[in-house]
């Protein structure tokens, strides 16, 4: 920053990749035209929800060797119709506890904000509607991407809010789990945003989608999935958490908090956190396709064959529905093969590895843009040795944790003693043992006879310490 | 590790270099199981994605049960059955040793004695009332053992759930085994010439013509609305 702001005619002198404005065109979108898209975008998002419903236990039983909801319709496909149905004559209870106004209003946050993010996304490129040309995209501005995190954060006041106003324990701690879970990761996803800014040189998605599309050879689209394919992961990692869904799903772990922030919800406001959370996947899911794999244009060969015929128009649609509904696989994929994870290795995970790792890697994404643009003086070496130099950078970076991290584990097994055994039963009812402390461990009836040796039977073996060390040896 | 729960005799003298080799020898190559190679080390921590995926291919082992039965194990004890002679006269002889056999008390027979107006089954006794019970049977197979005439066997059917009590208690002529074409219903007497034994020897296979005509006599006479027969006839509709 200091660098642009001390040499302003370097700033001057480069021009920037592209516009900072939406490349798509809404001049010739009339209000009632933008007021039909919006109503087919919500039959869109509708009919996936509906979908996707059944989609995801038809994949999840394939996965578990079973063929899933098959009873009604063919293949079942009925099945979401039913559990709409059901959904909407239960018994729609409200707590005495609960907090009536925002009881009601936290489903309608959640399920109405999360139609919101929607509306910036480009499902296609230009096409012809009533006589007037428009893009498949509601509408887009120079921060499009910011609301969508913006719209994300604000929802997350509707699982709070469940959480709170149902008056009863268990959705209050899911509730606050959901909060910090979706904020704590909204940071590492906003990070990773950061590098597709860095390289689009906008924040309006139509802008980011155009960008994607500069070739290199053969016509093949660089994709930011490919130059950026650290911050993909690092965004699809978020995108796990902030949805809620496994193995992230801390804040409505059935096993732990019985369903977490909607445990006292019933019927149509607990579809509206259905809905929701289906909504919220597809919406970080077309993010995902918009970002990193060129949004709504065809892939590779497709792209440049009938001289681009298929990578226009309605097409777009198509592509972008594939490549979303890669995603939606995905989500279901890990749902299947993941177990939740606990709550503190989550969070661990999003402060300690996302975050400063994402940090870092923005950094380097900085630097290396800045080399391409010139900012780093003129010549084809510059950007090679502002490779290398972060290489250098990295490697220091990572010789120096690695001593740290073996100085510590040395450290700690310093510190580790055997410790005190306490007879659990001492005050005639057990007692957990402190820490530093060890419970005399029971004894088969056999050896109850002999006398007991605790000291000198135990040290040999039962020392951890001395197992890592020949781990260690082994390793090294 | 100094195991508590496991039995050892000599635990002062196990000491750190005697645990070591073993622990070594775990992931030794020569251990048994293969090391993983580079590829395989490196997508270790993500294989279970493999398997979920690898096993969205493979064959569901559902049943998908009311619409399509599959068969039972050829030995399976299913619902009883009350055989028949080849002719048509039932094997039961109203011994009750299946009831005695039976450890659930699931079974219920009153025998009766054959008369040369009514009989049932050949030789001096048939069963008259005969009723299992499936709320208490387990389908041992004892009774079937028990019986001395092979009249009691079980059939591959295990469809037998209901939502009253009272219907699963089956009656004679839910168990009796349905007559096959060549076959009569009783009562009849047994083949000219022939008596109870020769049933068990095997030399009655199938109704004889003067058994048919005798039926065939019966039945006409239950049909006209005559007042002695008319007592025959309830008796026959009662028994069968």
């Amino acid at each position: 920053m200091s660098l642009l702001t001390a040499y302003p005619e370097v700033l001057a002198s480069v021009p920037l990749v592209a516009q900072d404005l939406p490349a798509a065109d809404f001049s010739d979108t009339p209000w009632w035209l933008s007021l039909f898209k919006a109503f087919l975008l919500f039959v869109y998002v509708m009919i996936s929800v509906v979908i996707v419903i059944w989609f995801e236990r038809r994949v999840i039983g394939r996965m578990q060797q079973r063929p899933g909801p098959n009873r009604l319709g063919p293949l079942g496909i009925l099945q979401t119709t039913a559990d709409g149905i059901k959904l909407f004559l239960k018994e729609d209870v409200t707590p005495k506890g609960a907090d009536k106004l925002m009881f009601y209003a936290a489903p309608l946050i959640v399920a109405s904000l999360a139609f919101v993010s929607f509306a910036i996304i480009p499902l296609g490129g230009d096409v012809q509607m009533f006589g007037h040309t428009t893009p498949l995209q509601l509408t887009d501005t120079p921060v499009a991407v910011l609301l969508v995190l913006a719209v994300a954060g604000v929802s997350a006041y509707g699982f709070v809010l469940a959480g709170w106003s149902s008056g009863s324990t268990y959705p209050l701690l899911g509730g606050l789990r959901s909060t910090a879970q979706v904020i704590s990761y909204e940071i590492a996803m906003g990070l990773s945003l950061v590098a597709v800014f860095l390289y689009a040189g906008s924040m309006s998605t139509s802008q980011i989608v155009e960008a994607q599309q500069q070739s290199t050879v053969l016509g093949i689209p660089l994709w930011y999935i490919v130059p950026l394919f650290f911050s993909f992961v690092v965004y699809v990692i978020t995108m796990i958490g902030e949805t809620n869904r496994l193995p992230f799903d801390l804040a409505e772990g059935e096993g732990e908090l019985g369903g977490g922030f909607h445990t006292e919800y019933s019927s149509m406001k607990f579809g509206m956190f259905f809905l929701g959370e289906y909504i919220n996947m597809f919406t970080v899911s077309a993010l995902a396709t918009t970002l990193f794999l060129g949004g709504w244009h065809a892939p590779w060969p497709l792209n440049v064959l009938f001289d681009g015929a298929l990578d226009s128009g309605w097409w777009g649609l198509l592509w972008f529905t594939a490549k979303m509904w890669g995603f939606i696989f995905f989500y279901v994929w890990v749902r299947g093969s993941l177990p939740r994870v606990r709550y503190d290795q989550f969070m661990a995970l999003g402060w300690k590895i996302l975050i400063p790792l994402s940090l870092v890697w923005v950094v380097a994404v900085m630097l290396i843009r800045s080399a391409q643009e010139g900012y780093f003086g003129e010549g084809r070496w510059v950007t090679v040795l502002t490779l290398g130099g972060i290489g250098v950078f990295v490697l220091i970076g990572i010789l120096l944790w690695d001593r740290y991290a073996q100085r510590r584990a040395a450290a700690r097994e310093e510190a580790q003693e055997v410790p005190e055994e306490i007879d659990p039963f001492a005050d005639g009812y057990p007692v957990p043992p402190m820490p530093g402390q060890r419970l005399v461990e029971p004894r088969p009836a056999v050896e109850q006879a002999r006398p007991v040796t605790v000291a000198a039977g135990h040290r040999d073996g039962d020392d951890p310490g001395t197992d890592r060390t020949t781990e260690e040896e082994r390793r090294g | 590790m100094a195991d508590p729960t496991e039995p050892h005799t000599d635990e002062p003298a196990r000491t750190h270099a005697d645990s070591t080799p073993a622990r070594r020898g775990e992931t030794a190559p020569e251990g048994g199981k293969k090391e993983p190679g580079l590829l395989g080390q490196l997508f270790a921590p993500v294989a279970g994605f493999g398997v979920t995926f690898g096993t969205m291919f493979r064959k569901v082992p559902t049943q998908e049960y009311p619409e399509v039965k599959r068969p039972t194990a050829p030995r399976f004890h299913g619902r009883h059955q009350l055989n028949r002679h080849p002719d048509g006269l039932e094997k039961c002889v109203g011994c009750e040793l299946c009831a005695w056999a039976c450890p659930a008390d699931a079974i219920y027979v009153e025998g009766a004695d054959n008369t040369d107006d009514a009989r049932f089954s050949p030789g001096e006794r048939y069963g008259r009332v005969y009723q299992i019970n499936y709320l208490r049977c387990i389908f041992c197979g004892l009774c079937i053992e028990a019986c001395p005439t092979r009249a009691l066997t079980m059939t591959n059917e295990y469809e037998l759930a209901d939502s009253e009590r009272a219907p699963l208690i089956y009656e004679k002529h839910q168990l009796l085994a349905p007559l096959r074409p060549d076959m009569l219903t009783p009562p009849f007497p047994m083949a000219e010439g022939m008596e109870e034994r020769d049933y068990y020897r095997g030399k009655v296979t199938g109704a004889t013509r003067g058994q048919q005509d005798y039926v065939e006599q019966r039945d006409a006479r239950r049909d006209e609305p005559d007042a002695d027969a008319d007592a025959d006839a309830a008796q026959v509709e009662a028994r069968s």
